[in-house]
């Protein structure tokens, strides 16, 4: 469980979050080293989007500070922003877009591998230049995946990634996690089903279950 | 920069492809402007001295009814937790959506203004004004909306609202785009007034990038 | 940096403060404004041009004042409670909103006032007329935009940023409305700033200015009160949604 500050990768210290002033959870800490997934459980409303959204830097913490080797993520945004992955509940998917030109647009945004590469991973090929308003809630939650793809090892952030997900696809995905894993990357998902990822870490929030 | 001029060709392609957003405001502006012969009557020397102002108000309004689709759409499906989270400043991709929708909107209505100008009898003389002082206030029209459209995301009415936000900022350009055709009408330099346009424009970039940027920042936590 | 007035910054000493400060702001508003009334209305001369009309400006003109003076409080509250977060500066910003907007609806209805007599007409797109018109909208727009929100905090926030966007934008809005009226003017129209005005109409004037700054800062005392303890039940409500 332990990684001490000098192996780890991501480094999450004394975390406090505040919504609607309401304390969601306080002085959370954790260091993730590298090839390390860690799963967030919870009931509703504990917190988990919350997390991975500060973490990202979306939100402001009410305390605390996070850390992407050694460096504040929000004092130094730059390195961090090109590092990470952020997947969230929705899919930023257009649908006057094809499959290709949505996943093109971010990776030439964000940065990244092939988009080709990406579409093949998550097994999107056939259906690339379909416009995304024909695809399924499925293929579309794919789509959003398949950025992730494109940027393996840094910092993946995902929430309910398996949301709409069939078997193969989950599958799929773990693949892409253990693939991840293997080249050092660091996994933060919010998942009902986190067996799928291996061997991981489990960080429950909202008091006792 | 390159990532900036993605972002402006993602925005135009998505407005020319869903259904015409572009088409759609054009129509809004043709319609609208033909509507105030009807309102005001025929009299070409009535409609004359009234033809800038009307064509200056209706591009006001067409700029406003598409405001509500600049950022909304864009915070619904998580896209816009992406553009604050990419390499890409909050404040350029804010600079990158307002292009985008003077883009669709307020060039379209500079380039058909020589002709609802004419439908309005307007002063020969005066057309190349017009659609100058069209061109150098648009922009300052999207961005100054853009500001509005990114304060009202997630409150309840927010086209609406956002209406009532940008209206009376939007004064000044109305003033110095019809002052200067007015000007040229009567025979005098136009250019003074476009150069103040040009000012309240080049003042507007700034803004609306600090303001629109704090405003989406807000809008996603 | 320096900071937002520390002394103020926490709520509770602020409202011990304000509790002192209350009743004195309230006797000195009733004490200026019944003084500044008598004399405005009783004692002042007539104007040689107007009559008795000209009586319209002791209320028109400090209503005016504060309008403005509203505004940029509002708007430096504003930019204060953007850089610095402090909970006191938002609420005293949109506590001021409604009062401004208050003083500015009574300049505008006592300036159409005037204007029937003097002008002939009820409005005349007077470029003074025109600016406060604008400024009256934009305090509107602040206040719908700060109710418009689930999240008061948000609408705060987002209020705050309009307030400071209208405030780097009135001074055009008020050049560009001083440049239209030179245009479009007649020139017959009788201005307001016409002779310098004479300490015998200066002094109640200035009694009724002083009376209305009591005034805004007896009333902005009552609402940020006010709104601290609407704060404090939407916390309380959300705590208790959380609990249960």
């Amino acid at each position: 469980m332990a990684v001490d500050s000098a192996t780890a990768v991501l480094e999450v210290r004394d975390l406090t979050c505040e919504r609607g002033g309401r304390r969601l959870f306080a002085d959370l800490s954790f260091a993730l080293g590298p090839g390390d997934v860690l799963v967030l459980r919870g009931p509703n409303g504990s917190g988990k989007t919350s997390l991975l959204r500060l973490v990202a830097g979306l939100l402001a913490p009410a305390a605390g500070r996070v850390r992407w080797r050694g460096r504040d993520t929000r004092d130094e945004p730059g390195p961090w922003r090109r590092a990470m992955a952020f997947a969230g509940h929705e899919n930023p998917v257009k649908p006057a877009l094809t499959a290709r030109e949505n996943l093109a647009f971010w990776i030439g945004l964000e940065g990244g591998a092939s988009v080709d590469g990406a579409l093949e991973a998550l097994g999107l090929d056939g259906l690339a230049d379909l416009p995304a308003a024909v695809l399924s809630a499925g293929q579309r939650r794919r789509l959003t995946l398949a950025r992730l793809a494109a940027r393996p090892g840094g910092c993946w952030l995902m929430d309910e990634p398996e949301a709409a997900l069939d078997a193969a696809s989950a599958a799929r995905l773990a693949d892409l996690v253990a693939a991840h894993r293997d080249r050092g990357g660091v996994t933060l998902v919010a998942t009902h089903d986190g067996g799928a990822f291996g061997r991981v870490r489990t960080l429950a929030l909202g008091g006792e279950p | 920069m390159s990532a900036f001029w993605t972002l402006v060709r993602r925005d135009v392609t998505l407005a020319v492809r869903r259904g015409g957003e572009a088409a759609l405001t054009l129509g809004f502006f043709v319609v609208t402007v033909a509507l105030f012969p009807f309102g005001v009557g025929p009299d070409p020397a009535l409609l004359g001295r009234i033809a800038a102002g009307v064509v200056w108000v209706t591009a006001l309004l067409a700029a406003t009814v598409s405001l509500d689709r600049l950022f909304r759409p864009d915070l619904e499906d998580g896209s816009l937790d992406l553009l604050a989270l990419s390499p890409l400043p909050l404040e350029a991709a804010v600079l990158a959506k307002c292009l985008a929708h003077w883009l669709v909107t307020g060039l379209p209505v500079t380039l058909l203004s020589p002709l609802m100008a004419a439908m309005l009898r307007l002063d020969g003389a005066a057309h190349g004004p017009l659609a100058v002082s069209l061109a150098v206030g648009t922009p300052a029209l999207s961005l100054t909306g853009g500001i509005g459209a990114a304060l009202v995301l997630g409150a309840r009415r927010g086209g609406a609202l956002c209406g009532l936000l940008v209206l009376p900022l939007f004064i000044p350009v109305l003033v110095f785009g019809v002052s200067g055709v007015e000007a040229a009408q009567a025979g005098l330099p136009a250019l003074p007034h476009i150069l103040i346009e040009a000012a309240i424009l080049v003042a507007a970039v700034p803004l609306a990038a600090f303001a629109g940027a704090a405003a989406l920042r807000l809008a996603l936590e | 940096m320096p900071s937002f007035p520390h002394s103020l910054a926490s709520p509770a000493r602020f409202r011990r403060l304000s509790r002192r400060v209350l009743p004195w702001a309230s006797a000195l508003a009733a004490g200026l404004l019944g003084v500044g009334l008598v004399w405005a209305l009783g004692f002042a001369p007539p104007d040689y041009q107007q009559g008795d009309t000209v009586r319209v400006m002791y209320i028109h003109v400090p209503a005016a004042w504060m309008a403005m003076l509203c505004y940029a409080v509002m708007a430096a509250l504003s930019a204060s409670f953007l850089v610095w977060k402090h909970q006191l500066a938002d609420l005293a910003a949109r506590a001021s909103a409604p009062i401004g907007a208050c003083f500015t609806a009574v300049a505008l209805i006592t300036g159409s006032l005037w204007g029937k007599p003097t002008w002939g007409a009820y409005w005349v797109w007077d470029a003074r007329l025109t600016s406060v018109l604008a400024l009256f909208f934009l305090y509107l727009g602040h206040m719908a935009l700060a109710g418009a929100f689930d999240d008061r905090e948000r609408g705060g926030r987002a209020a705050a940023i309009l307030a400071v966007v209208g405030a780097v934008n009135l001074p055009i809005v008020k050049f560009s409305v001083d440049w239209w009226n030179t245009l479009h003017q007649p020139a017959s129209v009788l201005r307001l700033d016409g002779p310098a005005i004479h300490g015998s109409m200066l002094w109640p004037l200035l009694t009724m200015a002083a009376g209305f700054a009591a005034f805004y800062v007896a009333v902005l005392l009552v609402r940020i009160d006010g709104e601290s303890a609407a704060r404090r039940v939407e916390v309380l409500t959300r705590r208790r949604a959380a609990g249960a």
